[in-house]
């Protein structure tokens, strides 16, 4: 008998461990794809986006009279940056060269010269680092080195410009804070994502603020204290549908809803929270059931058996052990809703708005809306900088769950 | 005996279409220990559940006739299940200390029922409790050490000092040493047998020499019903029904 087991087992054993080895490669290969993907978007991305980072500046000097310090409002500061060109070429004089001496500067210089003169600045000479337009910053940064114009969008007379002032070395390249501390523009070395971010924290917020308590209070009472019937059955099923509906169409019901009948602002990140708690309360509510339930049932009855009413119980035992993977369940949704663009587009969102939103109610876009936006951009300068939102909202997005990580593991307890 | 704390007069007990517990009766005495044995699935547990409304979490559970708690009916309208439990109280059968200190678990049931106003009070009853549960040498130095950090025996000790905390008349223990080892299991009989001068303990036990040593009645469980109940001697040497001989002999089980 114990003859016959051996051989039959060992008649076995050859595929059997060979099937083992078909999967086990099979998982292997599946792992080495998606992550050999992912690496692939992700160098794309960052190897695109990188150079956003750092903008081109063109050193120019700027005069100052006693008379221009005592009235500093009377300054015309877009003259102030020609001039100083002008002085820098001499030569030039015609009205065209001059023209296209000009265009080598962002418009943005003469803003970020008022910014800097105030009525305690010497008068004389100040070298002022001055913003390049984007034509220029792009050939700094080297995208036509090899391409058949190696002077892109400059014209023959702006190449040679751009070679005299690198030659005197007054171009320089440096940390692009316009990127991180500006709203959008139509000028891509002014352009910045700020305006977006701050729309995205408003929303967020809101989204936050509303979606844990309600979605909280949704799942304990389901979970803790409502009947077991028909009814909440249906509401069951129905959480879960929600969760697996199109964000698109809690976008058309905000539309719908908060705009068309409320009568709140269009484009307001007020309307963008709303929409977005619409989406995230089923993921909320359905990872904090999952962590209610994973409360042991030993510890409610132990607190029930020593006289705790289902509240004090839920308060006291339920809630601390399921606050972690409420909180994580939370946050993996807030990623989500971060992520999101589809429903805000259908709220207006979408608008071109340059200034950095102040208040829930003010116009504004968010991350990836403003990805969105950049994209659509034939510039160059802005698919740089397309790249570059990208690896900021990437950041968010690791940070948000990097915070989930560490929350589970801080308060994960042990039985 | 003197009149019973509580008595059980026809209880049923359905769980759906399962008839769990069928029409009994049982006088359970001050200052004694009862012990209820019998095999897997008689109703032990249901059974013990019913005298503190433990049954009541479970949605499909009914239950008819009556539990007298000195002399009130527990499942009438004015009696209140969180008051019942306060006078009533119960240890699991597996360990479940709170994710607490040591001195929250047992200070829990005192905070929750308002028992005490000042901290030296609450120390005052956590240090007794503790000492009642004979766990005091063993943690004093520790109170904020977490519960489940202690053994099994501890914690199982602990969860005896948390119910003594709140004052019970009654303690029912369901299986209590099921997941303890025999040194750990030995400290909690004495513990039991201690316990008795002050409170009634109601205890199920899978073990029959457990029975035979703690308690001083014994009722047999079979099938949902009670067999037969008598002093723990004469259930052990003298049973009166064929069915009890045939369980604790070891003939079924």
């Amino acid at each position: 008998m114990s003859r016959d087991l051996k051989t039959l087992v060992s008649q076995g054993l050859k595929s059997r461990y060979r099937n083992e080895r078909i999967m086990r490669s099979l998982g292997v290969t599946a792992l080495l794809f998606a992550s050999g993907f992912l690496l692939l978007i992700l160098s794309i991305i960052f190897s695109q986006g990188y150079r956003a980072f750092t903008q081109t500046y063109i050193e120019i000097p700027i005069e100052l009279s006693t008379a221009d310090i005592e009235d500093i409002s009377s300054i015309n500061f877009q003259n102030k940056i020609r001039d100083g060109l002008r002085e820098l070429f001499p030569e030039l004089q015609a009205r065209a060269e001059l023209a296209d001496l000009f265009r080598l500067a962002s418009r943005g210089a003469s803003i970020d010269l008022e910014r800097d003169i105030s009525s305690e600045t010497p008068p004389g000479t100040i070298n002022f680092i001055a913003l390049a337009s984007s034509d220029v910053d792009m050939i700094n940064k080297g995208y036509f080195v090899d391409s058949e114009s190696p002077r892109g969008r400059l014209s023959e007379q702006q190449y040679e410009y751009f070679q005299s002032l690198t030659d005197r070395n007054l171009i320089s390249r440096q940390i692009n804070t316009n990127l991180f501390l500006k709203g959008d523009s139509s000028y891509p070395e002014m352009a910045g994502v700020m305006g977006a971010i701050m729309g995205s924290v408003f929303v967020l917020g809101i989204t936050l603020f509303l979606s844990f308590p309600i979605g909280a209070a949704t799942a304990i009472y389901l979970e803790e204290f409502a009947p077991k019937n028909r009814f909440t059955d249906f509401i069951e099923v129905n959480i879960n549908n929600l969760a697996a509906v199109p964000s698109v169409i809690f976008g058309l019901l905000g539309l719908a809803m908060f705009i068309n009948f409320f009568g709140f602002p269009r484009s307001a990140p007020i309307v963008g929270g709303f929409v977005l708690t619409l989406m995230t309360l089923p993921i909320v509510i359905i990872a904090s059931r999952a962590a209610i339930t994973s409360v042991p049932p030993s510890i409610k009855e132990a607190a029930l058996g020593l006289g705790a009413s289902k509240l004090k119980m839920v308060v006291d035992h339920v809630i601390p052990l399921a606050l972690p993977g409420m909180l994580t369940g939370t946050i993996i949704g807030m990623a989500r809703a971060l992520g999101e663009s589809a429903p805000l587009l259908m709220i207006g969102m979408v608008a071109f708005i340059t200034e950095i939103p102040q208040t829930i109610f003010s116009p504004s876009t968010t991350l990836p809306i403003q990805i969105f936006l950049w994209a659509d951009s034939p510039d160059r300068g802005f698919s740089e900088r397309t790249s570059a939102a990208i690896i900021i909202l990437l950041v968010f997005l690791i940070l948000m769950n990097l915070i989930a990580v560490i929350l589970r593991k801080k308060f994960e307890k042990k039985w | 005996m003197d009149k019973p704390i509580f008595q059980v007069k026809g209880v049923d007990v359905f769980y759906g279409d399962n008839h769990a517990i069928k029409s009994v009766n049982l006088d359970i005495a001050r200052n004694e220990v009862i012990s209820l044995i019998g095999p897997s699935g008689c109703g032990k547990s249901t059974f013990i559940r019913c005298l503190n409304r433990m049954n009541d979490t479970i949605e499909s559970a009914r239950i008819s006739g009556e539990v007298l708690l000195e002399g009130e009916d527990i499942y009438s309208k004015e009696m209140d299940v969180v008051m019942l439990r306060a006078r009533v109280g119960m240890v699991f059968q597996k360990p479940n200390p709170f994710p607490k200190s040591i001195y929250d678990n047992v200070a829990y049931g005192p905070r929750i029922h308002g028992l005490v106003d000042t901290r030296s009070d609450l120390d005052d009853i956590v240090k007794e409790s503790l000492q009642k549960a004979g766990l005091w040498e063993e943690v004093k130095d520790r109170l904020t050490a977490i519960g489940t950090s202690l053994s099994g025996g501890q914690q199982q000790r602990l969860c005896i000092a948390r119910t003594i905390a709140v004052g019970p008349e009654v303690i029912l223990m369901d299986e209590p040493c099921s997941a303890l080892d025999p040194i750990a299991t030995a400290k909690i009989e004495d513990l039991i047998d201690e316990l008795r001068e002050k409170y009634a303990i109601v205890i199920v036990t899978h073990s029959m020499q457990q029975a035979a040593r703690v308690s001083q009645r014994t009722a047999y469980f079979h099938l949902g019903e009670i067999i037969e109940v008598g002093d723990t001697d004469q259930i052990f040497t003298n049973p009166k029904e064929r069915l009890t001989e045939d369980y604790i002999t070891g003939r079924f089980g």
